[in-house]
Formats: structure tokens, C-alpha cells, sequence
């Protein structure tokens, strides 16, 4: 996007500087206004968009057998993480998840709206009090990823962030079996 | 009579008054367009002063400058001011000072509603920097999303401040679009059709519609959420049926053609100076309108990509998605245009041309970014980050300051009646221009690193130090060079050498006058041929100063006159009021209605109601009067009506278009029903509304009399028979819909436990609100009758009450079905 982006803005600019040259030109109405004007953007816009929506279709949460569910509820300013898989089990401010295997987050609120954020995973997904959105993650390699609240949400919005921590096979049955906090 | 005899007698009537009493009672275009411009530039130094106080905070990590409580007010007044105090103040100060002398006429439709809206927006402002000085700002952001603004999380009254604040000045962004509306579509020079308007009346024309269309939305959610934190009506809250949701869908109904309606009088600045920079016409006209009506239609589909990360289907986001990558296409138009207006003719780089070409390489930046977020993933990743900060700074600063200060540039001779004599303005701009950039290309490269929008502060390890202390310098640097263009305006406006007419060689009419201009603009009105009448011919100055035109005779009213919509074949003669302080004494008293709901004094409220009924009733009784006016003769031959004796006097059209933003806003209120109802948790309702046959119809009954009856004794009035017997029936049926709406109210089930009783109570005191102003309509009919104001021939204010009988009507009976008919279904 960005190198299209450039090439566009580089062509107008050219057209730009190349207007105070000194010539002689009848008014192209036709060139200038349809081609350049319509044809144009409208050609470019319709492959960006085609694009835009097969990627978007990509990370949308599909159904599998063995995909992890999650719940993510904010407040000001925390996120408590609850698991299906263990029942009763919560964790403040970190959530766990394994590697290499997809997660649905159903993000949502209790006071005000924020937004959960953890930029190497996924996009941004708002929690809104009353609603239930599910986002889909997915950690590549075992880690810990820095996540953020990015809904502005008064005072305490600055210091509004979480961890993820992807564990590998192993750690991830600890986690359910309770060994680790 | 001679030339410099006509200047005098004709100033001796259109004067304002002298010195600075004569501010208040001005309703005079000229002096109101500049109070408007003036005020406008004040608070955009005051927003920029909060940018510098975000810049220097944000310059260096763990700054102690500002903690949040108060960065959150600098931030959403920053926003807030910019928006809503410059920009649309912006807007309307140059349409009001520019359209009549570009449209080739003397004054706007309403004179005194100039006057009401210009002071409503000095209270209005008012209130809020009030509320910055001591420190009880708004802080919740320019988007004031609850519940972070609502009754729970944000006690104090900053949110107030907004809510009421802002409301109050968008009264005068209603009033200025009504009025710029009727202007452009009755009040021009003969001859003057459609297609030989200035372009810039057409922008005008397309955002004054928008604005109408677009702030009753946003009107809407404010009062729904005062009230909510004024007597705990649950609209915005989960867990009573209401929906925060709904506030976001409201807000950016508004906020989007926002962005568009601060875009398109900018572009029309460009559209009118850029042909003269460059010694040539406008490359493709038709084009452009079509351009820009396409894109005032789109701006209205596309409010949903500001809640791309807030859960909507897929099909519902890639619909919204191909509506906003869809916008660029007529944006595409128009620069291709102006490129092509270039090439066409030569151009010069004079200091507007500079200003224009900072305008191109600033916006075409923004309208690439602004295609990068429209694509659905990108915007969930740059969602809330610096990146947007940087894009929209990009859009709006490159899509609205730089025309600005071409327009102001291009102006300023205009204003001043002087030439520019120190050249500092060259300076300014390379300082703005080079400093915006350095500012805001930092901002999108932070925003990448991830940065988010609205943190006071952040850490050093999170690496952000070096771009933001650029970003805080280019900061200062764009103020340094504001600063110069302040120092050389003034300097202008003291010791600058005298302007010859005209001095850009341009073809439209405002500099077929005197500079600086005149009280009355014309001596005498011009027959517009062509799109560049002083083009084709330079003497054009002259002649209507010599009386050459229509209306040449000085007489001691105030005169012009309007014409036909399309053909622009006069039609009738206009007398406007003269100087009055009515318009600064209504606002004041209007003020007192806010400001009773401020501080929650609530026996002032009714008080402060009747006030502004007392007053409006003055306003209206002041006009007409108890003769038959004959036809007047305007020159050339041509005699027309006088607008009391006509069936759609200017008060018609004008009410047209304030009730086309007001069944905006009862539309917004069904959406509101509806979205709730559907969308919001909580539902249904744990009690339903009791239905009754007989209110219900009694409300629909008593409209459908009132209608009935109000065309009677119109027909009754034609016929020289005495139209009082129908309009006592008229009354009697506005009552009946006042009652249903009434017992409506009185009956709603437990309003501040639900959001179902809550909206049915909005809707009631809706139609019991109108109903009211419709019985007082006719009230002051039954009086303008029996003391002698009307006639077979004037009748001009029948046609006017009609009108808003019918709206009753139709709002009351939406209303009453509404409420009733969810009864029955449950």
C-alpha cells in the first residue's frame, strides 16, 4: 500500500509541477475530469477493496474442532481472563493461551467501552458493556506478547495494558491442570 | 442623481449603527460575516494553544506537564474547539459575509437570524472556555462515547459543559444553514440561473443542505444523554435496555459528513481562487457540482468505518468499507479538475497560489492514508493509533487550513480595501507548511510503532522519544508561523496601501464594489448573464454604481429582491428590518434556558421558555403591516409583488428547511426506537405501554382537523371572508394532539427503568412540544387577523402555519402509533 501510495502521490505532483511550465493546451474536459478523474481512482480502488476484503475474510474466527475459547472482560482498568476449558478458573491482567493453535477471544465490558489490542496477534476488537464480540488469535511461536486497551477510557487509560502468554504443549497442560499461576 | 448622492442616501438607510453599540444591533451581512470570521479565528489560536500544551507534553516521556485529569480537558477541547467553534463558525462567517455580494444581491433571507445564530455561538463558546479556565472542562474525549460520559462514570459537570454547550452552538450552525440555503436558492441577481451561480455558492449550497441533514443526529444524542444525566433515562446504559451503541451510531451519522462539511466550502474557496491564480475559468463546472453533491450523498453512507473494531458483521464492514473507498472517487474529480484548470491557464505564484499548492501536496497525502484505513484489516490494526491522529490532521489541516488561508490571502483586499505591503506571508508559509509536515509525518510513523491515540504520557523503553520531540518541534514551528500571519494581518489592516478595484482581475460579482464594501453592496442590483459578469464586462463597477441597474432609487427601506429558484427571473420585492437588538436579547434569554439546565436550576427553565416565546412572538409580529402594498417597481420595467402579498414568502422556505433537519431529528428518534429495540440487550421491556383507542384517536383526529381546518381558512382568507371561525377550529385540534401526547407522557411505564419507557417519553414531549408551537402559530394568526395584518392579498403567513400543521400532523401521529401500536403487539 504504501509503495502505491507513493506512485500516486509522485504522478500528481508531477502533473502539478509540469502545470507551470509555459504552454499552449486546449481544455481536455475528457482527458482530465473522465479519465483521470473517474477512470483512475475508481480502477485502483476496486482492486484495494477486493484485497482488503479477502484478507479481512482470512482472519475472520471460522469454525474447528480445536479451537480454544477464551473470555476477556474489561473494567477500569483491568482484564480478567476466564477459560472454557477450566471451569472457575480466572487470571488478572495475563492471559494464557497455547502456541500454534487458534483462540477465540469473546471480548466484552462491565463498565465502560474499551478495546482489546495485542498488535502481533490480531487487530483491535472493541468490549462493549452488554455485547459479546469474538476475535480470533493465533500465536505463532510460545512468548509473551504485550497487549494493550486502545479505547481511550479516562484516567487511568495510560497504564490500561495486559500480557499474553503463548505456552507450548506442555506448559499449556500445566496451565489447565493448575500448576502454573 | 449622481453616483456619490446614491452612496450617501443609501448608506443613510443601510447603516449599522455607529461605534461599538452598533455591534449589537448590526443585522447587517457584511458586519455580521466578519464578527463570525473574527470570533472563528480566535478560538482556533485558543485550539491551538491546546495543541501546543499536547506537543509539549507529549515531547519528552514521564512528563510531569500534565497528568491525565487534565491532559483529557486539553485533548477533547483541543478537539472540540477545532471542530465546533472554528471550522463550521468558520464556514458560516464566509458564506454570510461572501454569498450576497458573489450571488450579486444586498443581504442574506433573514438578516436578524444571522444576528440570533452569530450570538448564540459567542454564548455557546463562551460557556465552554468558561469551563476550561477553571479546570471543569470536558475530558471524555471529542467523541464523548458513554457510558465514559454518563451519569456513572463521569459525575462531575465537564460533560455537561459539552453536551449543553455544544448543543446550544449548533443552534446557530441550524439557523446559518437554513438561512444560507433560502439565499442561495431566492436571493441572487436577475437573470442569475442555477447553472450561472459562482461555484462557491454551490459548495455552499451542498453543505448548508448537509449540515440540516447531518447535525440533527448529533443534537439528538446529546439531549439523549443530558437527560440521561440530568433524571437518569437509561438510553446508553446495557443493563436498563439501553445501548452505548446507539450513542456511536448517532455521533458518527454526525461526525462523518462533518468531516465533509468542513471539506466542501474549503474546496469551494479553491474552486473560486485557483481559476483566477492561474488567469483562466474553472476546468469542468457541471462536473464539479456533480462531484460535490455525489459526495454529500456518500458521506451520509459511510459514518460506520469509525466502528470497524466494534463487532459489526463482515458483509455489514465490507459494504461500509467499499462506501468509503467509494468517496475518494469524486474527491478524485475535483483535484483532477483544478489540475486540469491549471494546465489550462497560466499560473502565477502569488501568495493565495502558494497556500493552494500547500493545500494539494498536504491533502492528496491525507486522501491516500484515508484510503489505507478505509481497508478493513489495516484500520484494525491502526484503529485508535497516532497514525489516525496524523491522517485526520492531514485531511482536515491540508483540506481546510491551507484553503483558508488561500481564501484569506485572496480576501484580505477585499476586507480591508488595502494591498498588501509587508511581505511576510511568504515566511508564514514555509513555517506552517514545513512544520505541519515535520509534525504530522512523525505522527504516522509513531502510530505505526504503535503508539495509541489520547496517552498522556509513555515510557522511554517503549522507543517513541526521538519522532515525538520532532513531532513537538514541527509543532511550534506551524504556531510561529500562525503567529506571522497574525502580526501581518494586522499590520494590513493599519499601514497597507490603498487597493484599486479588483486587484486579482477576477470575474465574480463581490468585486464589482467598493472596497471595503458598502452597507447596501449594490447601488443597484446587476443582470447576470454569464458565470463571470466583471469578466465580461470591467465596467460592470461603475454602471451599478451609477444606478444603471435594478433597484437603483434610494428609498428608506431596506430593499432587494428575490428570484425564481432555477430561471433566476426575479419574482418578487423584498423590505428587510432594519438595526435591531432583538436577535443579542433572544440569544441572551435563550442562554438562560441552557444555562438553567447547566446548573440544574430548573425553576428558571420555564422562565427562560416563555422568555423566548415573548420575544419570537415580537420578532414575527414586527414584520408585515396593514395596507395593501401595490406592485413595486424595481427598473427596467419590471414591477413585482411584495412578499407579504405572495403564497411562498422567504418565512416559507425558511421553514421548509428548518423542518427538514427537524424530521432529521425525529427520524434519528425512530432510528433510536428501532436500534434499540432490535439491537440493545435487556429488551423486551418488562412492562408495556397500556394502549388506548381513544387517545390514540384523538391525537391522529385532532392533527387531521387541524390540517383540514388551516387550509380552510387559508381558502377562507383568499375569499375575503373571515378566516377566524377555521382557525379556532385549528387551535382546538392542535389541543387534541397536545392531550394524547400529554397522557402519552403521563403514562409511560416506569421511563427510568427501561429504555423503552424512556424513548416513549422523549417522543411524547417531542410531539407535545410541537404541538404546542403549532397552537401558538395559530394563536398569533387568530391575533394578526382580528388587529388588521392580513388580507386577501396578504396573505403570505397562512402558507407558513399550514406548513408546520402538517408536520404536526405527521410527527403526532407517528408518535401516537408508535407508542400505541408496541402496546398492542405485546
Amino acid at each position: 500500500m504504501l509503495v502505491g501510495a507513493s506512485v500516486i502521490f509522485g504522478f500528481v505532483m508531477v502533473l502539478l509541477v509540469l502545470a507551470f511550465r509555459k504552454h499552449d493546451d486546449a481544455p481536455r474536459e475528457r482527458l482530465w475530469i473522465v479519465k483521470l478523474g473517474l477512470v483512475f481512482p475508481i480502477a485502483v480502488l476496486l482492486a484495494l477493496l477486493a484485497y482488503g476484503l479477502f484478507v479481512g475474510e482470512r482472519l475472520l474466527p471460522r469454525q474447528g474442532a480445536d479451537v480454544v475459547s477464551v473470555k476477556a472482560e474489561g473494567r477500569m482498568w483491568a482484564w480478567r481472563f476466564s477459560y472454557a476449558d477450566v471451569e472457575g478458573r480466572t487470571t488478572q491482567g495475563v492471559l494464557h493461551i497455547p502456541a500454534g493453535v487458534p483462540v477465540d477471544v469473546a471480548v466484552t465490558s462491565v463498565d465502560v467501552v474499551h478495546s482489546f489490542w495485542v498488535p502481533r496477534l490480531a487487530g483491535k476488537l472493541d468490549a462493549i458493556p452488554g455485547h459479546v464480540n469474538v476475535l480470533r488469535i493465533e500465536a505463532d511461536e510460545p512468548g509473551t506478547y504485550h497487549g494493550r486497551s486502545a479505547e481511550f477510557s479516562g484516567e487511568g487509560y495510560d497504564q490500561f495494558a495486559f500480557t499474553v502468554v503463548a505456552h507450548d504443549d506442555a506448559e499449556w497442560r500445566s496451565f489447565l491442570a493448575g500448576e502454573i499461576e | 442623481m449622481k453616483a456619490l448622492e446614491r452612496h450617501r442616501r443609501m448608506t443613510e438607510t443601510w447603516a449599522s449603527d455607529p461605534g461599538f453599540k452598533g455591534w449589537f444591533s448590526t443585522v447587517s451581512h457584511t458586519d455580521l460575516g466578519r464578527m463570525f470570521l473574527v470570533t472563528a479565528f480566535f478560538f482556533f489560536l485558543v485550539g491551538g494553544i491546546l495543541a501546543m500544551l499536547i506537543r509539549a507534553q507529549l515531547a519528552t516521556p514521564h512528563s510531569a506537564f500534565a497528568g491525565p485529569e487534565i491532559y483529557n480537558q486539553l485533548f477533547t477541547m483541543h478537539g472540540t474547539i477545532m471542530m465546533f467553534l472554528f471550522a463550521i463558525p468558520t464556514f458560516e462567517g464566509l458564506a454570510v459575509y461572501l454569498l450576497p455580494k458573489m450571488l450579486g444581491t444586498r443581504d442574506l433571507a433573514f438578516p436578524r437570524l444571522t444576528a440570533y445564530g452569530y450570538w448564540c455561538y459567542v454564548f455557546g463558546g463562551s460557556m465552554l472556555l468558561f469551563s476550561m479556565l477553571f479546570g471543569i472542562a470536558p475530558d471524555g474525549g471529542w467523541f464523548m462515547y458513554p457510558p465514559l460520559t454518563g451519569p456513572l462514570y463521569s459525575p462531575g459537570i465537564n460533560t455537561d459543559f459539552w453536551l449543553i454547550g455544544i448543543t446550544f452552538v449548533e443552534i446557530s450552525a441550524i439557523a446559518a444553514a437554513a438561512e444560507i440555503t433560502v439565499s442561495i436558492l431566492k436571493y441572487r441577481a436577475p437573470g442569475m440561473s442555477l447553472d450561472k451561480m459562482p461555484i462557491f455558492a454551490w459548495y455552499a449550497l451542498v453543505t448548508a443542505l448537509m449540515i440540516l441533514t447531518g447535525f440533527p443526529p448529533l443534537i439528538l444524542g446529546s439531549v439523549l444523554l443530558e437527560v440521561e444525566r440530568a433524571f437518569g433515562l437509561p438510553f446508553f446504559q446495557a443493563e436498563l435496555g439501553g445501548d452505548s451503541l446507539l450513542w456511536q451510531h448517532l455521533f458518527w451519522l454526525f461526525g462523518h459528513p462533518e468531516v465533509y462539511i468542513i471539506f466542501l466550502p474549503a474546496a469551494g474557496v479553491i474552486s473560486t481562487v485557483l481559476p483566477v491564480m492561474c488567469r483562466t475559468t474553472l476546468l469542468g463546472y457541471g462536473w464539479i457540482v456533480a462531484a460535490a453533491v455525489a459526495l454529500a450523498f456518500l458521506s451520509f453512507g459511510l459514518w460506520v468505518h469509525h466502528m470497524f473494531t466494534t463487532g459489526i458483521p463482515h458483509m455489514g464492514l465490507a459494504f461500509f468499507s467499499a462506501a468509503s473507498t467509494l468517496v475518494a472517487v469524486p474527491t478524485g474529480v475535483q483535484i483532477f479538475a483544478w489540475i486540469g484548470t491549471m494546465w489550462k491557464g497560466r499560473p502565477d505564484l502569488r501568495l493565495p497560489m502558494l497556500h493552494i499548492l500547500g493545500f494539494f501536496i498536504t491533502f492528496v497525502i491525507g486522501g491516500l492514508t484515508g484510503v489505507m484505513v478505509a481497508v478493513v484489516p489495516f484500520d484494525w490494526q491502526a484503529h485508535d493509533t497516532a497514525f489516525v491522529t496524523a491522517h485526520l490532521h492531514y485531511v482536515l489541516f491540508g483540506g481546510f487550513v491551507f484553503p483558508i488561508l488561500a481564501g484569506l490571502y485572496y480576501w484580505l483586499p477585499h476586507f480591508t480595501g488595502r494591498l498588501r505591503f509587508f511581505r511576510l506571508g511568504e515566511l508564514a508559509f514555509v513555517l506552517i507548511f514545513v512544520g505541519f509536515h515535520v509534525t504530522f509525518l512523525a505522527m504516522h510513523w509513531v502510530g505505526l510503532l504503535g503508539q495509541r491515540r489520547r496517552i498522556s504520557t509513555y515510557q522511554p523503553e517503549d522507543g517513541w522519544t526521538v519522532i515525538n520531540l520532532i513531532s513537538s518541534i514541527g509543532g511550534f514551528v506551524v504556531a510561529l508561523g500562525i503567529g506571522i500571519v497574525i502580526i501581518e494581518v494586522i499590520l494590513h489592516a493599519v499601514a497597507a496601501r490603498r487597493s484599486a478595484r479588483n486587484p486579482w482581475g477576477a470575474g465574480s460579482l463581490e468585486w464589482a464594489m467598493l472596497t471595503p464594501a458598502p452597507a447596501y453592496n449594490f447601488a443597484s442590483l446587476p443582470h447576470v448573464t454569464s458565470r463571470n459578469p466583471l469578466a465580461d464586462n470591467p465596467d460592470l463597477a461603475v454602471e451599478l454604481a451609477q444606478g444603471k441597474g435594478y433597484l437603483a432609487a434610494p428609498s428608506r427601506w431596506r430593499e432587494t429582491l428575490t428570484v425564481e429558484v432555477a430561471s433566476g427571473k426575479p419574482d418578487y420585492h423584498v423590505i428587510y428590518p432594519g438595526n435591531t437588538r432583538l436577535p443579542i436579547v433572544m440569544s441572551a434569554v435563550t442562554g438562560i434556558f441552557f444555562l438553567s439546565l447547566l446548573v440544574k436550576f430548573y425553576w428558571t427553565v420555564p422562565v427562560a421558555v416563555i422568555g423566548v416565546a415573548v420575544l419570537a412572538w415580537r420578532w414575527v409580529w414586527e414584520l408585515g403591516r396593514k395596507d395593501d402594498l401595490p406592485a413595486q417597481s424595481i427598473g427596467h420595467d419590471v414591477e413585482l409583488p411584495n412578499t407579504v402579498a405572495v403564497d411562498h414568502a422567504p418565512g416559507w422556505w425558511g421553514s421548509l428547511f428548518l423542518l427538514t433537519a427537524n424530521a432529521t431529528f425525529f427520524g434519528s428518534l425512530i432510528f433510536g426506537f428501532a436500534f434499540l429495540w432490535t439491537v440493545a440487550p435487556g429488551w423486551p421491556p418488562p412492562v408495556w405501554f397500556e394502549p388506548s383507542a381513544i387517545e390514540l384517536g384523538l391525537g391522529i383526529l385532532g392533527g387531521l382537523v387541524a390540517v383540514v381546518a388551516m387550509r380552510l381558512a387559508l381558502r377562507a382568507n383568499d375569499r375575503a371572508r373571515s378566516p377566524l371561525p377555521m382557525l379556532g377550529v385549528a387551535f382546538a385540534g392542535t389541543l387534541a394532539v397536545a392531550a394524547a401526547c400529554g397522557l402519552l407522557m403521563l403514562r409511560t411505564p416506569a421511563p427510568a427503568e427501561h429504555a423503552y419507557g424512556a424513548t416513549l417519553l422523549v417522543m411524547g414531549g417531542y410531539g407535545l412540544f410541537h404541538a404546542a408551537l403549532v397552537s401558538l402559530m395559530v394563536v398569533f394568526l387568530i391575533a394578526r387577523v382580528s388587529r388588521g395584518f392580513t388580507s386577501p392579498v396578504r396573505r403570505a403567513e397562512f402558507p407558513i402555519v399550514v406548513l408546520w400543521t402538517d408536520y404536526l400532523a405527521l410527527v403526532g401521529a407517528f408518535t401516537l402509533l408508535a407508542a400505541h401500536l408496541t402496546g398492542y403487539l405485546a
